[in-house]
């Protein structure tokens, strides 16, 4: 489906009758998909399905960093890890802290809003590679002091990570209890499933409305050209110090997020793959592009799982016995797939508007 | 009208509603004076002319003006407030918009959103108004756009709007750079090289353009090497020479200028001025 087709379904004011359809129908399969994936394929797929939803949170913060402002960050990871870990620290018994999770994921989202600053201040000046070093070596001091932060006093139980963690819970409804509603079982992944779909829509509407407003005009002002960024009176240093802190704190709540599911955090969640992994979401997605920033999230989170699933009976199935890892497979047909990408759809699955033009017009212009 | 050729710094008349006052500015590149103790002043609704041969200091003065460089020495009073120490978007945000001698549109937006972002510095919507897109920040970026529109129009680049801004022919990205420095509601337009590569035709239209603005109330600083233009169109004119002021007064009395012409090597400028 094309954007346009996209956003002719989801226009309500050009062609309501088909955009409420189409919006009705979306909803009613977003709703019954857990339930349906806990029937007949098992609710590991539902968790799945989360892990890839809070993928698809990393990966718009991201875009706002990398697609909107064009500050290449691949240490992104890092405001993961410092939500996954406030929320962790706050909400188990390793402080013997059990706060709401209303409470402790706005804190996380201050503290990974407080660190995107911290990496963005020091940087102001710099663009480009040298940026993309820099930003690097910040995700690395962040895992590292994860990992090592246990003496003298232990603070994150360093590479054993912290355990137990607390569920969401309202009222007395925990996230981690099954219950039956209507002769359907709800099992925790399903709830919190729901719990992400609607902060989902809300981080969406929330992007698409950065992306077409004063900021995100100055955004890709700073993009396109610094120089006359400032010059036209954009503070730059806020303007950039805004992405990153946006961006960050995006991260921040999808780590939250992440502690919660998972119950049990350690330094090895937030390694640099993961920043990379995050990246090529952007990548392969579309730059700048709301739309295929969340597909190229959906891909890159769903396609390693279905080859788990796959790769070892297709070979039983071949040859009798498995000749390769999963995991190896894995890492070969991603490097593959972005080798093709790269060369037939450089600009992403579904471009940006202007990353497309953009990379037209060098393709048409460099041709006699 | 009091013309200082070849005056030494002048003084700074306490009586005089100078819109812009640069007093001995100097500014140094490791071995260059790009500048030296160059000193002006532009009065309000006038259109102020900065030429001078290739290498004489135009672009840098543009750039000590506009914060983009520190300046050695010097200083600058904007509208009755010293400029000193102010980056490039403060001094935007004072009232002077520039546009550049090598054109830097934001090449990939749309001539329309090119001006908008002009918008920035005289709005206020911040991230929880672009968030929540209440009644106040909906009404705000109608106006932006608006403006916009009309800016577009005032340039003459309308029908273009929705194209990207380096699809636009030369001289149209040449207007969409004046447009977009118009957007931020100057009170001084400073211009560098704006006529450079266009045809005959286009640089009347620009200098009919640039009539029309001085009209409406926003003064004009050019650099431009289109004697013709300049002659035409400038009240009073500077002259630098290798850094240095070597005349500053009304066109016509700087075009006889021994100094200037000098200055011009070769003497085609001369022959030009005759020509004009």
């Amino acid at each position: 489906m094309t954007e346009k087709t996209l956003k002719s379904y989801m226009d309500t004011r050009s062609n309501p009758a088909l955009a409420w359809i189409g919006l009705a129908i979306i909803g009613v399969a977003l709703a019954a998909l857990p339930l349906l994936l806990a029937g007949f394929v098992g609710t590991a797929w539902v968790r799945i399905t989360n892990i890839a939803i809070l993928f698809v949170f990393l990966a718009l913060g991201l875009n706002i960093v990398v697609g909107f402002a064009g500050l290449l960050d691949l240490g992104y990871i890092a405001f993961y890890a410092v939500g996954a870990y406030v929320y962790a620290l706050l909400a188990s018994p390793h402080f013997n802290i059990h706060l709401p999770f209303w409470i402790i994921l706005p804190i996380g989202a201050a503290v990974a809003c407080l660190f995107g600053v911290l990496l963005g201040a020091p940087t102001l000046k710099l663009r480009g590679d040298y940026l993309a070093i820099v930003t690097l070596g910040f995700g690395e001091i962040v895992r590292i002091f994860l990992n090592n932060l246990s003496q003298p006093v232990n603070i994150t139980n360093g590479p054993q990570g912290v355990t137990l963690i607390d569920p969401f819970r309202i009222g007395t409804l925990s996230f981690r209890d099954t219950e039956t509603f209507a002769g359907l079982a709800f099992s925790g992944p399903i709830k919190y499933y729901y719990l992400l779909l609607l902060v989902l829509i809300v981080v969406i509407v929330i992007n698409l409305r950065l992306q077409n407003s004063r900021i995100g005009r100055a955004w890709e002002a700073i993009r396109e050209d610094e120089v006359a960024a400032r010059a036209m009176g954009i503070n730059t240093r806020n303007m950039k110090l805004l992405a990153f802190a946006m961006g960050a704190s995006f991260g921040g709540i999808a780590g939250g997020m992440f502690s919660a599911m998972q119950g049990f955090i350690s330094p090895e969640s937030f390694i640099l793959v993961e920043s990379i992994m995050v990246l090529s979401m952007v990548v392969l997605g579309g730059m700048g592009n709301i739309w295929g920033v969340i597909l190229g999230a959906l891909l890159l989170s769903f396609a390693p799982e279905v080859l788990r699933y796959t790769v070892e009976p297709v070979q039983q199935a071949l040859f009798g016995r498995m000749l390769v890892e999963p995991e190896v497979i894995r890492m070969l047909l991603f490097g593959f797939a972005l080798v093709l990408m790269m060369l037939f759809r450089p600009a992403g699955l579904l471009p940006s508007a202007t990353r497309k033009r953009e990379l037209e017009a060098a393709t048409n212009g460099a041709r006699p | 009208m009091e013309a200082p050729l070849n005056a030494a710094p002048a003084a700074a008349d306490p009586s005089s509603r100078a819109l812009l006052e640069g007093t001995a500015i100097s500014k140094r590149f490791g071995g260059v004076q790009a500048l030296a103790d160059v000193s002006f002043s532009i009065r309000p609704g006038e259109i102020y002319g900065l030429i001078g041969p290739n290498g004489a200091g135009k672009t840098s003065l543009f750039n000590v003006l506009t914060g983009i460089y520190d300046a050695d020495g010097g200083s600058f009073v904007f509208d009755g407030r010293p400029l000193a120490g102010l980056k490039p978007n403060d001094v935007a945000a004072r009232g002077i918009a520039r546009t550049f001698q090598n054109i830097r549109l934001f090449a990939n937006l749309s001539a329309l959103e090119n001006v908008m972002i002009g918008r920035h510095v005289r709005t206020r919507a911040g991230v929880f108004g672009a968030m929540l897109r209440n009644a106040s920040t909906r009404d705000e970026e109608r106006a932006i756009e608006k403006r916009a529109f009309h800016l577009l129009d005032y340039v003459g680049v309308s029908r273009r709007a929705n194209d990207l801004a380096k699809h636009l022919p030369y001289g149209d990205q040449r207007r969409l750079e004046i447009a977009r420095a118009l957007a931020t509601d100057p009170k001084l337009l400073a211009l560098d090289e704006p006529a450079a590569g266009m045809n005959a035709t286009e640089t009347a239209s620009l200098s009919r353009l640039l009539r029309d603005i001085r009209k409406d109330g926003t003064t004009i600083l050019l650099i431009e090497h289109d004697m013709k233009l300049v002659m035409s169109l400038c009240d009073r004119v500077l002259v630098l020479d290798y850094g240095k002021k070597i005349a500053e007064g009304p066109a016509a009395d700087v075009q006889k200028d021994p100094a200037v012409i000098a200055a011009y090597l070769g003497g085609d400028v001369a022959l030009n001025l005759k020509g004009a």
